[in-house]
């Protein structure tokens, strides 16, 4: 009788659960949860503003302007033969994708404190809904990159597309799981240590530098380009380059090591952030 | 019939650092790592001690301590004890926003929180999308919502506003929304802390009456935490009282709030049948005036225990620096619901205050003491400084509880429920 009513016990509280206890069956039963905080995130984005979701257009526009005006003009740096419009768009839309996702799901735990401090649900949903919400914002640009390498298609041969195209939904997953993995490990530690805030709001830009947004792989000085190749972003806008575009360096190996870190980052990330989701309460 | 239980808690304790995480916290965690390597316990865990606010200790605390209870299907649970005694944190390691640090729970069912309405509300978004968005929040899908919305829009009484940003809603239809999602959860055990502080009045009975028909009607269980001794008293069956992080009573919701009401140990250090509260640990020993400690009477007997239209006497004890001046000394008088019932002062009594001696007794004198209640009363005194030109209130350190009497000699005592008062009437009939 007794044993029978403890298989009945459905909700179980303890201390330390194991480390690789992941309720993942949990996570899809607040699937809909997901989905409203995507569109929260999306909706609220532009509420009274007066062009609305036109900003998703500006942000990539005037920060390509921008680095064509001070890298390509002023400071004469090689875009690989590309027209330079073409080729910072392109590295913008990816890295705005990887940096917003990455730094938002930093602040999972600190933004969210009131929330989490009240009501239980799996904490991941919110770092996904980020993902995702930010996905739809990359499709929206991703459009825009595509109206004007269309534009340049038919207007100059400099642009060679290849059947590497295919790539791109593993380019957009690679890229998601970087920003996922990285920013669930970045915001549970931050939660003890604030530190980690200021370093990561100046580290996103610097490392900006560190990957070939605005200096293509090719055109970097020998002795210093592995530690650009060490950074696993590299490949993806390598690859996205050379798929869309016909320049830049692509390789299998190159791309496999973006993957396994992706994997492993991921995989850290959610064990990080499984077992801090528990008790950051205590510590925020 | 068999009891279904349906929350088990077993030996539940939480551990809390007291003061700043900060500074420290990496050493103490490095320290942490270096033992548990090493196989050793956490050094800092056996520094935990009981949950004593006024006491100096440790920087670990224990908020709860060995906590077992048992709940069964359909109860209405009210939890009480004073701040600090870990009413919230049992709540939250029930609502599983924290993990305890030992022990564990096991419940039947889901297990939703109402701790304080509106959390996860966006004001930019309008009252329908909100009702989605904090029902999944709480755990509700997409599917259950929608089957409720109607239910929920109605019972907060907003639908002219429903497509409005909720930014635009007055704070009580905020109020309302965010109750109506919460209170159309269908979760099998439903946790509700202090939601009913807020909202007029009525909104407030609807509150009520909606809890109240969630268990009584669908059989659901309900933890509920408030120190509204009267909401309390009228939606719970039964009662667990806590005190300095362990329960001290568990047991049928009338049995719990007269235990309660009679205990009053988390302020001044008292000998609690006779009245006195030894203040001295709780002045500021920088301020000219010290307050040093109160005494109660009735009747002329020194007790905490006062008898509705008997003589009632208080006396503060106080010492001044030489040279300074006391301007004014008051008394607010407040019932358990923290509603504050009288104000005595001298000021207001238009007495002036001698200030020649160093030392003295202030004392405030009702021959005929006309509170009417059956509850626990709270005096908070404050006295002003000439000098310094400012006045020091002291919150909740004296306590009294009262009796109620048969004050017209009737044999019929009136009911605590309409009388805080009672007058001297004189009837005639023509």
């Amino acid at each position: 009788m007794k044993a029978q009513a403890i298989q009945k016990w459905d909700t179980q509280i303890k201390p330390e659960s194991g480390i690789f206890e992941i309720n993942l069956g949990e996570l899809w039963q607040y699937r809909d949860l997901l989905w409203l905080l995507v569109r929260r995130d999306f909706v609220a984005f532009y509420k009274q503003t007066i062009l609305g979701p036109i900003w998703f257009f500006i942000q990539p526009l005037l920060t390509t302007l921008t680095f064509m005006i001070v890298f390509s003009r002023m400071a004469k740096l090689s875009t690989d033969g590309l027209p330079p419009m073409l080729f910072y768009l392109s590295g913008v839309t990816c890295w705005m994708y990887f940096s917003e996702s990455f730094t938002k799901t930093s602040d999972t735990f600190i933004a969210n404190a009131n929330i989490f401090g009240k009501v239980y649900f799996p904490r991941l949903v919110i770092p996904l809904s980020i993902v995702i919400s930010n996905l739809i914002r990359f499709g929206i640009q991703f459009c825009l990159f595509l109206a004007v390498w269309l534009f340049y298609m038919i207007g100059t041969d400099k642009i060679h597309p290849n059947i590497y195209v295919l790539l791109l939904p593993l380019l957009v997953l690679l890229m998601a799981g970087l920003a996922l993995g990285l920013g669930i490990i970045f915001s549970s530690l931050t939660t003890k240590y604030r530190d980690l805030r200021f370093l990561l709001a100046f580290g996103v830009q610097l490392l900006m530098f560190a990957t070939p947004v605005i200096l293509p792989l090719s055109a970097m000085n020998k002795t210093y380009s592995w530690i650009i190749k060490l950074n696993p972003i590299t490949p993806i806008i390598e690859t996205f380059r050379y798929m869309f575009l016909g320049t830049g360096t692509f390789s299998w190996t190159q791309l496999g090591y973006s993957t396994i870190v992706t994997i492993v980052l991921v995989m850290v990330g959610i064990l990080v952030f499984n077992k801090v989701e528990k008790s950051f309460m205590d510590t925020v | 019939m068999e009891k279904n239980i349906i929350i088990h808690a077993e030996n539940i304790s939480k551990l809390y650092r007291l003061g700043e995480v900060g500074t420290g916290t990496l050493s103490h965690d490095l320290n942490r790592w270096w033992h548990r390597i090493r196989g050793k316990n956490d050094p800092y865990l056996r520094l935990g001690q009981e949950n004593k606010r006024d006491a100096k200790g440790d920087e670990y605390v224990w908020a709860l301590k060995d906590i077992n209870f048992e709940i069964a299907q359909g109860d209405v649970v009210g939890i009480i004890g004073r701040n600090g005694a870990g009413k919230s944190t049992l709540l939250k390691i029930l609502s599983r926003v924290t993990k305890p640090t030992t022990g564990s729970i096991s419940a039947k069912g889901r297990i939703a929180s109402l701790l304080e309405v509106g959390t996860g509300f966006h004001p930019e978004l309008t009252g329908r999308d909100n009702i989605f968005l904090n029902g999944a929040i709480l755990g509700m899908t997409k599917h259950e919502i929608k089957r409720k919305f109607d239910e929920i829009v109605d019972f907060a009484g907003v639908e002219r506003y429903i497509d409005t940003p909720v930014k635009r809603y007055s704070s009580g239809m905020y109020v309302r929304l965010a109750f109506g999602v919460a209170a159309h959860l269908e979760p099998e055990i439903l946790i509700v802390d202090e939601v009913l502080a807020v909202g007029d009045a009525e909104f407030q009975k609807k509150a009520l009456g909606k809890m109240k028909s969630v268990s009584q009607n669908d059989g659901r269980t309900v933890l509920f935490v408030s120190h509204n001794m009267a909401s309390i008293a009228s939606l719970c069956n039964k009662g667990i009282y806590m005190q300095n992080g362990g329960i001290k009573f568990e047991g049928d919701i009338d049995d719990t709030i007269r235990l309660y009401n009679k205990s009053a140990t988390s302020g001044a250090k008292t000998s609690e049948e006779d009245g006195f509260y030894d203040l001295t640990d709780f002045n500021d020993k920088s301020l000219n005036i010290q307050v040093t400690g109160a005494q109660l009477f009735c009747d002329g007997v020194k007790t905490n225990t006062l008898v509705t239209g008997s003589k009632v006497a208080f006396e503060f004890r106080y010492t001044l620096n030489r040279g300074s001046k006391m301007r004014e000394f008051g008394i607010m008088v407040k019932n358990s619901q923290e509603e504050f019932v009288f104000e005595v002062d001298t000021n207001h009594l238009g007495q002036k205050i001698q200030n020649n001696e160093t030392n003295g007794v202030i004392r405030f004198e009702f021959p005929e003491f006309r509170l009417f209640g059956n509850e626990e009363y709270i005096i908070d005194f404050y006295f002003g400084d000439v000098e310094l030109r400012r006045s020091y209130l002291y919150k909740d350190l004296v306590r009294f509880n009262l009796v109620m009497t048969d004050v017209y000699n009737s044999g019929k005592i009136l009911q605590a429920k309409y009388n805080k008062f009672y007058q001297d009437v004189l009837f005639s009939q023509d």
